[in-house]
């Protein structure tokens, strides 16, 4: 397991994850903080972000004194010099996600975030164009929500009957 | 009620309100916030290596001035669907926006309603020219979660099959860049080449394109009797016609012209932008995860890991070349390394019993009803396993809640990534050098609207 980068700030809850990832589980108000010591610390790139609904497994397993919310925002760290990778999961909020950006940390996020707001809705404070990025600009809800099922819009085939 | 199409060409307007993406799209200047103007001119960095000052970038130019134009959705070389809105003056590009999503399907919803024996025919149809590298990252995936082990020749069998699939996608990538280019001979020679490939997928698992070959647990089937013979012909031929496709191209000086110094990228750029694959070893970082994070046996093999210098599309071009003769080296140290043993895990939890068994244990029967129905519980957790796809970093965020089908799975696909670079590879460029950008960056859209 890897440590956490000096400058992280306190009160961050770290774990083992499966297949030796270390995994940090953070409020989003210490989230920023910890992505730039890690970005401080040499982890370059920021490989992924997605965002989970937990709409009703508050009872996942998690480690002591973190509070679940429904959604979780899920970011993978990559650092090229130490070849490690850091997973960090932010407990984002139970109605209205919403979590800092890391536009200003890594650029490359900015795909990403769309996608994660796009597909379930989790706000980003700070992004510079917080659009759909997949589905019709018109588009209701955000499909990959627990609480929207699948198949419930009919698409394309608009002779066909409803919903099932 | 008239009909709909008459209605729309009567007035324009509402042409654009009916076909309009809205704010997805490229907005007049006046109407763009400058961080996202940033984005779309291609600014990542300044100078001192630090975030870019949106304030620094020229956006004083008038919109009446410009000329905002649409390149696809359905263009012969964007490979797909993809859309790109271009700002131009004159023949210059100066701000780019890919807009995505016409091939979304909703894979990742999919994937939440297949047991995890199914999931794999889902994600082999994300990158359609990387099936087995799709299926590999996922298998990888679950079986982190399961916590099993499987067979080494299992291993060996998906390093081959993911190496030889290696070629077969950059086969195909010199073939449509080829023809981009206006070689309509490259285009024949690629996909000759892999049909090759294919008719070896098709011998070994009986289907060519989306196989569903590597599962959680190992692969579907040994390798046919013989497999020895076809793989060292398809590396032998490969390898020779690497060299041809050398003579047609790499000194061509009408190729060379469109690619050599044509839409260069910064490792620092690079590595912002979260870019991986031949983009990134392009730039000359060295990061390729078969070597800097080996998975499979890839620690066992003997590879080079092939970067770049400038960036420049010519340098992409070079090493998508280099890495096929690398795997084919890679392809025949898996011929002769192959070990013995079994193609799957012999774990009944995963593993179906033998066909043989059906038919004379009612035990057998039911055990193989429950798994191709039910399917098998995998613990509750969260992993991300990560591969080389012959795009970049393909990633999968897998998260069980304990039950018989992934509570959530996320790829990340590296052609979406990898799409971030096209605003800043065309800035300044000519509208013509916009293909070969496309081109080079090797989008596919599969992966990138899943």
């Amino acid at each position: 397991m890897i440590a956490l980068p000096p400058s992280a700030p306190p009160g961050v809850i770290t774990a083992d994850g499966v297949a030796a990832d270390v995994v940090c589980f953070v409020t989003p108000e210490q989230y920023l903080a910890l992505v730039e010591a890690f970005k401080l610390d040499g982890f370059e790139m920021c490989s992924d972000v997605c965002a989970v609904d937990y709409l009703e497994h508050f009872d996942r397993p998690l480690p002591e004194g973190v509070a679940p919310t429904r959604f979780e925002v899920v970011v993978n760290l990559l650092s090229l010099s130490k070849r490690q990778r850091a997973r960090i999961r932010v407990q984002a909020g139970n109605d209205e996600p919403e979590v800092d950006s890391l536009f200003e940390f890594y650029r490359g996020a900015e795909a990403m975030e769309r996608e994660a707001f796009d597909l379930m809705g989790v706000l980003f404070r700070g992004h510079p164009d917080l659009t759909r990025i997949l589905m019709p600009e018109e588009w209701e809800g955000h499909p990959l929500r627990k609480d929207y099922s699948a198949g419930r819009v009919p698409v394309q085939f608009k002779e066909t009957p409803g919903p099932r | 009620m008239s009909e709909p199409t008459v209605r729309a060409a009567e007035r324009i307007e509402l042409l654009a309100a009916e076909t309009s993406e809205g704010a997805q799209e490229l907005q007049r200047r006046e109407a763009t916030a400058p961080s996202e103007l940033g984005r779309e001119v291609g600014a990542v960095l300044r100078v001192d290596g630090r975030v870019l000052d949106p304030n620094a970038v020229d956006f004083e130019r008038r919109d009446d001035e410009t000329m905002i134009i649409n390149m696809g959705p359905s263009h012969p070389s964007t490979h797909g669907v993809l859309r790109l809105m271009l700002e131009l003056d004159g023949e210059f590009v100066l701000r780019t926006k890919p807009i995505i999503g016409y091939l979304h399907t909703g894979m990742e919803k999919t994937a939440e309603e297949l047991s995890y024996i199914q999931g794999a025919t889902n994600v082999t149809r994300m990158d359609y020219l990387s099936p087995l590298i799709n299926e590999l990252s996922y298998s990888l995936a679950v079986e982190k979660l399961l916590g099993i082990e499987i067979p080494e020749r299992a291993t060996w069998i998906r390093m081959m099959m993911s190496e030889l699939n290696r070629i077969s996608s950059h086969l195909v990538w010199m073939a449509t860049n080829g023809m981009d280019l206006g070689s309509s001979s490259m285009m024949i020679y690629g996909f000759r080449e892999r049909e090759l490939i294919l008719a070896f997928y098709e011998k070994t698992a009986g289907l060519r394109l989306n196989l569903n070959y590597i599962r959680p647990g190992g692969v579907a089937a040994d390798l046919p009797d013989g497999w020895q013979d076809d793989v060292t012909v398809i590396c032998d031929t490969i390898d020779e016609r690497t060299y041809e496709y050398d003579e047609l191209l790499t000194g061509q000086p009408i190729f060379r012209q469109r690619m050599v110094g044509v839409a260069p990228l910064m490792a620092e750029e690079a590595l912002a932008l979260s870019l991986t694959g031949p983009l990134l070893r392009s730039t000359g970082v060295p990061w390729d995860l078969r070597r800097t994070m080996p998975y499979l046996a890839y620690d066992q093999v003997d590879f080079d890991v092939i970067v770049g210098t400038f960036g420049d599309n010519f340098d992409r071009y070079a090493i998508r070349l280099n890495e096929i003769r690398e795997s084919i080296r890679i392809v025949r140290q898996c011929v002769a390394m192959m070990p013995r043993g079994d193609y799957r895990s012999q774990d009944p939890k995963v593993t179906p019993p033998p066909r043989a068994r059906i038919g004379e244990s009612m035990e057998a029967l039911i055990h193989h009803f429950k798994l191709f129905t039910h399917g098998f519980e995998v613990p509750a957790g969260e992993v991300y396993s990560a591969v080389e796809s012959p795009r970049g970093e393909l990633g999968c965020y897998l998260v069980s809640d304990g039950g018989a089908k992934p509570y959530r799975l996320h790829v990340r696909g590296p052609s979406f990534v990898n799409l971030q670079a096209v605003p800043l590879l065309m800035r300044g460029g000519m509208v013509s050098d916009a293909i070969t950008v496309i081109s080079t960056v090797d989008p596919v859209m599969g992966e990138v609207d899943r």
